[in-house]
């Protein structure tokens, strides 16, 4: 039927299965942030970082003299503690509004009466965030591992490292599954993208003076679990085989992970819904 | 395993004693009913249950009592199914934010199950069809209130649903648009083979555009069947004005109820009085000079859905 006749007409094609709307509003989403040139321009900016590693790397295999910056896993466990500002960021511009927008434009009922549980929408939102922070954490830090492989010629590095790959994977991971779940869990609590933006800055930032005093108070490390980022530190120097930045036991510090995206699944379940009941 | 069955001929929807409680306030209490296939109006005053019936209907809410089914499918055990071949048109503004109208409705069809080109054909076909071709490629957020009536209907037709639930579709419309969006409707239901649940507070709306109407108050089911039979004279109707006694207009109307009559105000200055039965004008008069009062217009009339309502709700 040519697209100048403006009547009605019933649909004859096919349908896709059920089950894959979380992908239609993941693709939506990356499409919606890449076409913001603000956002691009923080998104190759993050990979600034990566830049300088590689040189540094380059430098390394290259000139014995530059011998004393060789990559070790503390490098690579440095790299990802310095995207952590470039995490904060993309967190911010692109998770505050994913679920307060449409919160604000009663878009939930839209989508909610559509064939897609609340489960996939939320996965859907939480997809978008995800990818943007894997493309400033996993995806950098794994090409840094093949950047290193390529300038040493050679997979001893990476055969007396094999570790890494997994560490980079699963860090990067639960790093952006965390940050996703806490951020989505704020944004469905208000209809105002940038007060979530707000708090969830302030939220990081309270927790991170808190664990200071109580540090000056103390006088040791061992209540840093009341910092969700380093939550987050110990973890990782747990899976990079480094020594454990504060006294607190690993345990302690995953167990706090766990409990925040519990926490931020239970808000989820009670504020994603196609009607708000109040009584 | 979900219970399915292709859609009886005889009912779209149909409600088994559902009972809908939000904290201590009922709002559906021991509803059952059933719409059949066409456009049927569910009509109520504010507060009658509409939006929380469809909401029910959705899933968005749970019943504390009572079976819905939908097209076959039980609302319980097999939502998406009912979704995928549903449209919703929400009461209050709803879109998805920073999209213009072409890939808002586009997106919507994906959601309801279209592959993306389909999805953005359709969206360009059905943006034309309620009267947005020309602003489709704007943002959803500079729409007019009318226009964003319409861009609702837009993203419940896109996926080609087989029941439509519009929820006050004419909302906040001038008269035009509201004309036009009736006409649509109306379209959809009688030309177009797509059944539709059509909300609405309005008389006249749901006249226009449904054959069939289930009428609800506080929360139940007060008549249903339809219109044209829900009309049909169960006795007399007349119009009329009368000069009141001394005393006021509270002696004839106690005189009216006594004798078993109903009477209904209107907006113009002349009240409705059923007379059921056989009974003619000659007892109106006979009522009238009872309580003092002069008849200065007697006007025999024809039954309107306006009368059904005020029945069937108890409107003074």
């Amino acid at each position: 039927m040519p697209i100048h006749d403006q009547g009605y007409r019933r649909y004859l094609g096919t349908r896709t299965p059920r089950g894959r709307a979380w992908a239609v509003i993941m693709a939506a989403g990356l499409r919606g942030f890449l076409h913001r040139r603000a956002f691009v321009a923080v998104l190759l900016l993050s990979w600034l970082p990566f830049g300088v590693r590689t040189v540094q790397f380059y430098a390394a295999a290259n000139f014995p003299q530059m011998a004393f910056i060789a990559p070790t896993a503390a490098t690579f466990r440095q790299f990802l503690d310095q995207q952590a500002v470039f995490v904060f960021f993309v967190t911010v511009y692109v998770g505050a509004g994913l679920i307060a927008n449409d919160r604000r434009a009663n878009a939930l009922q839209i989508y909610l009466s559509k064939p897609l549980t609340r489960a996939e929408y939320i996965f859907g939102k939480m997809a978008v965030l995800m990818t943007f922070l894997l493309m400033v954490t996993w995806v950098p830090a794994v090409l840094l591992l093949f950047v290193q492989v390529s300038f040493d010629g050679s997979f001893e590095f990476l055969g007396s490292h094999l570790y890494l790959f997994p560490a980079i994977t699963l860090f990067s991971f639960v790093e952006a599954a965390m940050v996703s779940t806490s951020m989505l869990a704020l944004s469905s609590l208000s209809n105002n993208s940038r007060f979530v933006g707000i708090i969830y800055a302030a939220l990081i930032f309270f927790s991170d003076a808190l664990f200071g005093v109580l540090r000056v108070v103390t006088g040791e490390s061992r209540l840093s679990w009341v910092s969700f980022g380093n939550n987050l530190a110990q973890l990782g120097d747990l899976l990079f085989r480094l020594p454990l930045r504060y006294s607190t036991p690993w345990a302690v510090s995953v167990l706090m992970i766990i409990v925040l995206v519990a926490v931020s699944a239970w808000v989820l379940e009670r504020r994603v819904r196609g009607v708000e009941v109040v009584a | 395993m979900t219970e399915t069955s292709s859609p009886g001929a005889s009912e779209v929807v149909a409600l088994d004693d559902v009972t809908v409680v939000y904290g201590t306030q009922a709002a559906l209490t021991n509803v059952t009913a059933s719409f059949p296939p066409g456009a049927v109006g569910l009509l109520g005053p504010n507060g009658a249950g509409k939006s929380t019936l469809i909401k029910t209907l959705l899933g968005f809410l749970v019943p504390d009592r009572g079976r819905l089914r939908v097209l076959g499918y039980d609302v319980s055990r097999a939502p998406l199914d009912i979704r995928a071949r549903i449209g919703y048109v929400p009461e209050s503004d709803a879109h998805i934010p920073g999209m213009n109208a072409v890939s808002f409705v586009a997106y919507c069809g994906e959601l309801g199950g279209l592959p993306r080109k389909d999805a953005m054909q359709r969206a360009h076909e059905v943006l034309f069809y309620v009267g947005l071709g020309e602003a489709r490629y704007r943002n959803v957020e500079t729409y007019s209130t009318g226009m964003k009536q319409r861009i609702k209907l837009a993203q419940a037709l896109v996926h080609d649903p087989d029941l439509l639930f519009l929820d006050e579709p004419t909302n906040g419309m001038d008269p035009k648009g509201r004309d036009e969006m009736l006409a649509l409707v109306h379209d959809l239901g009688h030309n177009k083979g797509v059944n539709l649940i059509l909300s609405s507070h309005l008389l006249p709306d749901v006249e226009y555009a449904c054959e069939h109407v289930v009428v609800m108050d506080k929360g139940k089911v007060v008549a249903a069947g339809p219109i044209a039979s829900l009309k049909q004279p169960h006795g007399r109707v007349f119009e009329l004005r009368v000069k009141p006694s001394p005393d006021g207009l509270e002696p004839f109307l106690m005189r009216l109820l006594a004798a078993g009559l109903e009477c209904h105000a209107t907006d113009e200055d002349v009240m409705r009085v059923f007379v059921p039965g056989d009974r003619g004008a000659r007892e109106l008069f006979a009522l009238a000079a009872e309580a003092g009062a002069q008849v200065r217009h007697l006007r025999p009339s024809v039954p309107t859905l306006e009368d059904v309502f005020a029945q069937a709700v108890g409107e003074p």
